[in-house]
């Protein structure tokens, strides 16, 4: 058995375009191997396979207010409250999956295609922002932020005239570089309103996905305020920044890749298994699904007792070459969807789909709308986010 | 071949009906998995094949 505790993580991308060098000594020397955390430590996990199967096993727990879970962040303990009612992201089963289904028929393939023309017409208005704005713009600004708080604001039923509100304070609280005090008082902000908004429709539920969740939930005798509040929340801040940087990322990597670039403007039939590869390519969430093990059990050949923390490592398994062909290698023609960039088992993202569907309308969009799209500035001046727990740009400047 | 759900682990990703809708598609209310065509043939057998490999609920299994 391993004891020492030879690396720390969270560990920084030291190249944009890859894990850090670490992940592939892990990998295939210890690939289930205690390592450092800030305040403790906890075990990783680093194929493919075990990743998927710690992420599919209800014998750990995805209770991220439990004392016990593993914290990424110093201190981060502290800020737990084991009473507060849970987001659906941090609950475990039974009390996970009916919550989940609750929403989930708003999320489905095919109520998401009904959308198709609005996110066309939202990306578009924001592709005419950068075009009308300074060269060089920054693409994060323009596009990458707004498109994917536009989409869900408009799901939820956000009037527009708020959108300013809450693009302001979203921001504030997804900055790893916000104080803490100012990232509470920007989340209070953000919560208070949706209390409001969410009694607001209670009288007369209008047709959007809150008022269709409480004319649902009444109906099963279920509605509770402070759960939707919740489940609102949930929904405008996970979707926000991860597909932000995403749209950020791919741009790069398509900008550096013009024969994989060419490919999709001859065929945007490739489009969707271009989002796909640059899912598992940047997977800009890795530490994230971390979990806490409630019942002993064995992953890879190790025992993992109960009471302790995992790290399943979603990059080092969607570069794990028993499961990908060439995995360092950026191929968006690989068609490879058994990638963990969105997670796996109960907790996998809820919004993967319109994740996809922004991704793909965007790339599309973007590219033949502004075939001289080119970065202002070397890849090696721009600020990528090494410091935070979903990867990404601060800034991209591009100009055409 | 025959494909068999157990549907009482679909997490409602729809990675089934991205991967081939001609074979699956979600229930309008809870999002959870309906299998439209149980005993595929020709190319969509590799179809059912990928729907299992890539379902992250560990729902569908194959039975020759
Ligand atoms: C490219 C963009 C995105 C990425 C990479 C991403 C990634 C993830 C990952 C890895 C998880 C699993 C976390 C865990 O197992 O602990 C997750 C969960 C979740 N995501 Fe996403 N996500 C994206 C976009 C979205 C969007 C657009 C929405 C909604 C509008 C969304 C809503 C959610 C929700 C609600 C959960 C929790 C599901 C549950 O616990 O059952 N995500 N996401
Ligand atoms: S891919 Fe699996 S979990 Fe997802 S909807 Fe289909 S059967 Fe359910």
């Amino acid at each position: 058995m391993t004891t020492a505790e030879k690396h720390e993580f969270p560990m920084s991308r030291t190249c944009p375009f890859a894990p850090p060098p670490a992940y592939e000594a892990i990998r295939e020397e210890e690939p289930v191997s205690r390592v450092r955390l800030p305040d403790g430590w906890a075990w990783v996990i680093s194929r493919h396979e075990d990743v998927r199967t710690v992420l599919n096993d209800r014998r750990f727990s995805a209770d991220r207010q439990h004392p016990d879970f593993p914290q990424l962040v110093k201190g981060e303990a502290a800020s737990r409250r084991p009473d507060e009612e849970r987001m659906l992201i941090a609950m475990d089963a039974p009390e996970h999956g009916p919550a989940r289904k609750a929403v989930l028929g708003e999320f489905t393939v095919r109520r998401l295609e009904a959308l198709r023309p609005r996110i066309q017409e939202i990306v578009d208005g924001q592709i005419d922002v950068l075009l009308a704005g300074p060269k060089p713009g920054d693409l994060v600004d323009a596009l990458s932020l707004p498109v994917p708080s536009l989409v869900i604001c408009e799901m939820l039923g956000v009037p527009y005239a708020d959108h300013e509100f809450f693009q302001e304070h979203t921001v504030k609280v997804i900055k790893q570089s916000t104080p803490p005090e100012e990232r509470w008082a920007a989340m209070g902000a953000i919560q208070g309103y949706m209390a409001d908004l969410i009694a607001a429709k209670e009288d007369n539920p209008p047709d959007d996905l809150l008022g269709r969740q409480i004319v649902k939930l009444r109906a099963a005798g279920t509605y509770r305020r402070t759960a939707l509040v919740n489940m609102g929340l949930l929904l405008l801040v996970a979707g926000h920044e991860t597909t932000a940087n995403m749209i950020s990322l791919s741009t790069v990597a398509f900008l550096r890749n013009p024969e994989q670039l060419a490919l999709i403007k001859a065929d945007p039939g490739r489009t969707l298994n271009a989002v796909e590869e640059m899912l598992r390519y940047f997977t800009i969430i890795d530490v994230a699904t971390a979990r806490l093990c409630v019942e002993d059990i064995e992953v890879g050949g190790q025992l993992i007792r109960a009471g302790e923390g995992v790290l399943a490592l979603g990059y080092s398994a969607n570069r794990d070459p028993r499961a990908f062909e060439n995995p360092d290698e950026l191929d968006i023609e690989r068609g490879a969807r058994h990638h963990v960039a969105f997670g796996f088992g109960p907790h996998q993202c809820l919004g993967q789909n319109l994740a996809r569907m922004e991704l793909q309308i965007v790339f599309d969009t973007l590219f033949r709308r502004v075939p001289t799209l080119e970065l202002a500035v070397d890849v090696d001046e721009l600020p990528f986010k090494d410091d935070a727990n979903i990867y990404g740009l601060y800034e991209l400047p591009v100009t055409w | 071949m025959r494909i068999i759900a157990d549907t009482g682990r679909c997490v409602g990703a729809g990675q089934c009906v991205l991967t081939e809708p001609a074979l699956f598609d979600q229930s309008e209310d809870e999002g959870t998995i309906i299998v439209l065509n149980e005993a595929p043939e020709g190319e969509l057998v590799e179809k059912a094949r990928e729907a299992a490999r890539v379902c992250p609920g560990q729902v569908l299994s194959l039975e020759a």
